[in-house]
């Protein structure tokens, strides 16, 4: 096991490496340049070029993707210039709120989704299995920023229960209710899809473990029908159902982009899609690199968590 | 079964326990703001608080609170007034300046406003050698560079050498990137003095949360009136949605850049609207080097076949007022009161258009997503297609990306597009049309000018209004100029923003400024 996870570990390496080329070629190509975005209106060439100059954009492209690269390795993602300030530092900060978002969904789209196939595989075609079809597939199909959006209206803008946007409250916040009177919204907007998603395939996994041959033995020698679904059938629909759950884990991180601009959550999604459109290549390069390792690391996890789980698969 | 109940109850369960937690939510969430602190919905969060390094007015914002700059605009108006420098004498020639300071007057770290600190501030923005120009880099430095060098004469005096006469060089002073930094805050704080402000004005930098709230306090020692609040909060919300939505559930008192489109929400009790217009254009640059607009009779035939009226009414629900020349009524001493704008008549058009010989052209018309001051672009694109189809113009809109659609339309349209959408927010009469109506400004010779206009008349106008330091005189030679301007139509006039903003019942004393600067000194919360 030891071995399989040195392999996997060292494999992602030139994942990596070619991350760091795609992204740095992607925001050297696409048109416009930060000194242009900076200078909006005032961007002649002459003040374009004495502000990239500044900027030390002005090297050819090779040289600057080696010291971006070598500085880097060395821990210095270098300086924002939209933010003013360490790249790192920000995308530490904006990952921590990211994780603390997208893993509220997480938890809850594995708990309610693994729950409801569970409960729709049990009762097949009876009233609980339509019930919670008809309100998994409406939760897949509302996008989430418009759920977002309408969850905002009716629990914070007409109830008032809930704060509007932010991840604190301005005044005598920072703890944790606060914290979690500002989660509730955004964490169900965000896991909504994805418990729809993990609830259909919970479902048809367990319909499939629920056909063989040993259920209808455990059934036949008496054990609890509670036994049968959650300890025989459950355990064997996980192998199905974990990969899923990775592969949602990421759908997650990326879906909050959304959320985080509708409740204005200072996550890394929201992060990237300012300094893209603010050209602001460090930040841009350092922030995707961040989350793409991350990526990698995790799903490593899943599969190793997968080979834990089902013997068949080699390590 | 029992796995039926056993969920029924887990369902139950859930239900009584959210019903409850919500139940205990209530009370705090509905304490609003706290009385004295004024919370600012802002568009963005803030590049730096650093004014020679910003270019942003979401950023300016914060800013105008917490420095002062030599001069300032006079409250309501364009005009400038002493604010730090108490006065000043200009030379015969018009190139050297000479601003006695205010006495008593210190940073908010305690030290003096003087000669010195004035130098160090213009020395390092435009000084490469500076032991602190690397503090930045100074993107809208230029603003200054007519200034070729800054002397202490003594300790209250200072002198500005310009290269050249420069009449916009008082209200470039009032401008943010003229705002005065403390010299020992500068030193102590060396790059991070973006985030460790230091000015002289009515408020104090207290903290900045990142992506949370930029707090700035009462400075009680300010040398004028004190500030009304004892606190501001600048809250970062960049979706304007969710803006409106904060401000309707109480979560900020005042937000700037309402969208048109929800005015109406904030229409009945509780809430006020506050607008003004500002040194606002929008409009499209005709290409007049090539194709059917390099006939003026065609240019003007765009002009008249717009429905500006009803862009200005139906798209952007009265936040604008239809644009009659290049220079926005804002400037009230530099604007030509006599001219009207053309009229909506799409039959002179079609008449000028035949006459031209230009029936079914095909044009090219380039469209931004969106951008600074670019308003509604797309729907007011679209809106303009429509009028110009209808009299016999086949239009093909293509769109860009903010970023792209400049790094497409500096360099000029030619060879590319007909008319690409374009706005501006100047300090100055001059600035706009020096950048980009002039023949010396041509794409190619690192201007704006990216529809090729040129008329030496107006080339000659311009020149002698920036050398001139008598108001008067700048006056009568703009007026003159947005006469032949208008008529030679380079440009389609469309539109003027009013800023707006939006207090609660709670905010009192609030204006908004024609310069677009939110001075936040005279605001009172309750």
């Amino acid at each position: 096991m030891g071995g399989y996870i040195l392999k996997r570990l060292v494999s992602a390496i030139p994942v990596l490496f070619g991350i760091t080329i795609i992204v740095f070629l992607i925001m050297s190509l696409i048109p416009g340049d930060p000194a242009t975005a900076i200078l909006g209106s005032y961007a002649t060439p002459e003040n374009v070029e004495k502000l990239n100059r500044d900027l030390g954009l002005d090297k050819p492209m090779v040289q600057r993707y080696f010291i971006w690269l070598g500085n880097m390795l060395q821990g210095d993602f270098g300086r924002s210039f939209s933010l003013n300030r360490p790249v790192l530092d920000e995308v530490l900060e904006r990952f921590n709120a990211t994780l603390i978002l997208a893993g509220t969904a997480f938890v809850l789209c594995s708990v309610l989704g693994i729950l409801a196939g569970v409960v729709s595989a049990a009762r097949q075609y009876g009233l609980a299995d339509k019930l919670i079809t008809f309100v998994v597939l409406i939760g897949i199909s509302v996008p989430s920023f418009f759920l977002g959006m309408m969850m905002i209206l009716a629990f914070a803008v007409n109830l008032r229960w809930l704060p509007v946007s932010g991840m604190y409250a301005i005044y005598g916040g920072g703890d944790l209710p606060d914290l979690l009177r500002h989660l509730v919204m955004p964490a169900l907007a965000l896991a909504a899809v994805a418990t729809g998603v993990v609830a259909r395939l919970s479902r048809s996994a367990m319909l499939e473990v629920l056909r063989q041959d040993y259920i209808r033995t455990a059934r036949a020698k008496g054990v609890p029908e509670r036994r049968v679904i959650l300890g025989h059938a459950l355990r064997a629909a996980m192998v199905s159902i974990i990969p899923v759950l990775g592969i949602q884990a990421g759908f997650v991180l990326s879906g909050a982009v959304y959320i985080e601009i509708v409740f204005q959550w200072p996550g890394v999604g929201r992060m990237l899609v300012d300094a893209i459109l603010k050209r602001d290549l460090l930040l841009v390069q350092g922030g995707v690199v961040f989350v793409a390792a991350c990526y990698v690391m995790f799903n490593i996890a899943v599969d190793v968590a997968q080979s834990l789980l089902d013997p068949r698969i080699k390590t | 079964m029992t796995l039926l109940k056993w969920t029924r109850r887990g369902v139950m369960a859930a239900a009584a326990g959210a019903l409850l937690s919500l139940g205990a939510l209530p009370t705090p969430v509905t304490a609003q703001t706290p009385p004295g602190v004024l919370i600012v919905g802002q568009i963005a969060e803030p590049k730096s608080l650093d004014p020679a390094a910003v270019t942003a007015v979401n950023d300016f914002r914060i800013l105008v609170n917490v420095y002062e700059g030599l001069t300032r605009y006079k409250s309501g108006t364009l005009e400038v007034e002493p604010a730090l420098a108490t006065s000043w004498d200009i030379s015969e020639d018009g190139t050297e300046y000479t601003f006695t300071l205010r006495d008593g007057v210190s940073f908010h770290d305690g030290t003096p406003l003087n000669a010195e600190a004035v130098k160090f501030n213009f020395d390092r923005m435009l000084d490469e050698n500076h032991p602190y120009h690397d503090t930045g880099p100074f993107p809208l430095s230029f603003f200054f560079g007519a200034v070729e060098k800054t002397e202490v004469v003594d300790e209250m005096t200072v002198k500005f050498t310009l290269n050249a006469p420069y009449a916009p060089f008082l209200s470039n002073l009032a401008y943010p990137t003229g705002l005065l930094v403390s010299p020992e805050a500068v030193k102590a704080h060396g790059k991070e003095f973006g985030r460790n402000p230091v000015g002289t004005g009515p408020f104090k930098f207290a903290e900045w949360r990142s992506n949370e709230a930029v707090v700035i306090e009462r400075n009680d020692g300010y040398w004028g009136d004190k500030a009304g609040t004892q606190a501001v909060v600048f809250r970062p919300i960049t979706d304007a949605n969710t803006r409106v939505a904060e401000m309707l559930a109480g979560g900020i008192d005042l937000m700037v850049e309402v969208p048109p489109t929800s005015l109406g929400q904030f229409q009945g009790d509780g809430f006020s609207i506050a607008e003004q217009a500002g040194p606002h254009v929008w409009f499209l640059i005709l290409n007049a080097k090539e194709g059917p607009f390099a006939d003026k009779r065609v240019r003007q035939a765009a002009n008249y076949a717009i429905n500006k009226q009803a862009i200005v009414n139906d798209v952007l629900e009265g936040t604008a007022t239809v644009a009659a020349g290049p220079t926005p009524p804002a400037f009230a001493w530099a604007y030509n009161e006599a001219l009207d704008p053309y009229p909506y008549d799409p039959e002179k058009a079609k008449a000028l258009i035949a006459e031209a010989g230009a029936e079914g052209a095909e044009l090219t018309f380039y469209v931004t997503e969106g951008g600074s001051g670019m308003l509604d672009p797309v729907p007011m694109g679209t809106a303009i297609q429509a009028d110009l189809q209808a009299v016999g113009f086949d239009v093909k809109i293509e769109t860009y990306e903010w970023n792209t659609f400049l790094g497409e339309v500096n360099p000029g349209l030619e060879g590319k597009a007909d008319m690409a959408e374009m706005a501006w927010m100047t300090n100055d009469p001059d600035t706009l049309p020096y950048l980009a109506l002039r023949s010396e400004a041509w794409p190619d010779k690192g201007g704006f000018n990216s529809g090729y206009y040129s008329n030496p008349e107006v080339d000659k106008l311009l020149e002698e209004a920036r050398v001139a330091t008598d108001q008067a005189r700048r006056a009568e030679l703009y007026k003159q100029m947005q006469t032949i301007v208008q008529d030679d139509a380079p440009w389609v006039f469309v539109a003027n923003w009013k800023q707006n903003a939006v207090t609660n019942d709670r905010v009192e004393n609030f204006g908004l400024e024609p310069s677009f600067l939110l001075h936040l000194q005279g605001v009172v919360k309750n």
